[in-house]
């Protein structure tokens, strides 16, 4: 993609996720109700809406996802907004280059990096940690070692970050606002790994579009695709 | 002189454990940075932020409290884009609001030095 592409891509991406969270917001506010103050859903929506409304399309990827990344930090007003929007920012200087399948991998774990570090959860605490991890190590190692095109890889990324989310029902919060809860946590899925995964399945949907009839055949790591721009993204 | 910010997803909470500790330090630099636009519950990175820049204020550096969570993680995010010297202290909010006020006033009184009066608050016994 060049970089005009990346930058559609990236706006395209941000409306969907937008859009989603907007479309989720009443059940993932239940989720956190179930286990949490009960405004993940209100906040993840301020926040994106403030996103949509400042983003800048002309913005180079880096800008445009750091922009992202503080509006968030700005108007979410819970954990979310320092864990999605300051992840985003921190790790949106792996596209200073631009978006491709290695970006978009160092990318995905400067956020992941971010996250834990913030949070201070790690996998097994029942947050989004338990999404991103896999997501992310998946992404990795079909992108570096399965060598297959990057559409693939964050199929499969969203795969295992589905069955992060299904790891956090059954766990006991560690972390969070959820933590207080003890074992009463227990039996719920986490709100803030199904926001996650409802964020990355969007990405995907986003990266079809863009990515369509790239195959695993013709995509190496060295592809200059930039599909994964909105993997990336997707790590949030 | 220190100064000193109160972070809490309430603003009312802030600005009630503003009002106990200047009670006891009437002198001390203490700013209350609680709750989201509209009154809603939640933290600010943008409203700690302007807390700490005016705490900061002809004071050498500022000691931050927070309640729960978020307060603590935007608490950081706003110290990491501020020019102010700064802290945040691993204490209660209260107590340590508290006890931060009364050293924060004193001649000798340094960022380490009220941070730590402030994280002395948690052994304190109350019965």
């Amino acid at each position: 993609m060049n970089e005009d592409t990346q930058r559609e891509a990236l706006m395209a991406a941000l409306e969907a996720v937008a859009e989603r969270v907007e479309a989720e917001k009443g059940h993932l506010t239940d989720l956190d109700s179930a286990i949490g103050d009960a405004d993940h859903g209100a906040n993840l929506d301020r926040g994106f809406q403030a996103a949509l409304e400042g983003a800048d399309p002309e913005a180079a990827p880096d800008e445009f996802v750091k922009g992202v990344g503080m509006a968030l930090v700005s108007k979410v007003g819970g954990a979310s907004g320092p864990l999605y929007g300051g992840s985003l920012a921190h790790a949106s200087t792996a596209f200073e280059g631009g978006i491709d399948a290695e970006s978009s991998v160092a990318f995905a774990e400067s956020y992941l990096e971010k996250t834990k570090d913030r949070g201070g959860a790690s996998v097994g605490d029942k947050t989004m940690v338990d999404a991103l991890t896999p997501a992310v190590h998946t992404y990795k190692r079909a992108i570096e070692e399965d060598e297959v095109a990057p559409l693939t890889a964050l199929s499969r990324a969203v795969d295992a970050a589905e069955r992060g989310v299904e790891f956090t029902t059954a766990i006991r919060a560690n972390k969070g606002r959820a933590s207080y809860l003890g074992w009463r946590s227990v039996g719920h899925p986490d709100p803030g790994a199904t926001s996650t995964l409802y964020m990355l399945e969007e990405l995907l949907g986003v990266a079809s579009e863009y990515l369509e009839g790239e195959t695993d055949a013709e995509l190496r790591v060295e592809g200059e695709e930039g599909d994964e721009g909105e993997d990336g993204e997707g790590a949030k | 002189m220190i100064g000193i910010v109160v972070v809490s997803h309430s603003e009312t909470l802030a600005e009630g454990v503003v009002e106990v500790a200047t009670d006891m330090a009437s002198d001390a630099t203490v700013i209350a940075a609680g709750g989201i636009e509209d009154g809603r519950i939640g933290t600010s990175v943008d409203r700690i932020g302007e807390a700490v820049e005016a705490a900061g204020e002809g004071t050498d550096g500022v000691v931050v409290l927070a309640d729960l969570g978020s307060a603590v993680m935007n608490a950081e995010m706003a110290l990491e884009e501020s020019d102010v010297e700064a802290v945040i202290a691993d204490a209660p909010l209260v107590e340590g609001a508290l006890n931060a006020a009364v050293s924060a006033t004193g001649t000798k009184a340094t960022l380490e030095s009220v941070r730590e009066a402030a994280e002395d608050a948690r052994y304190m016994d109350k019965t």
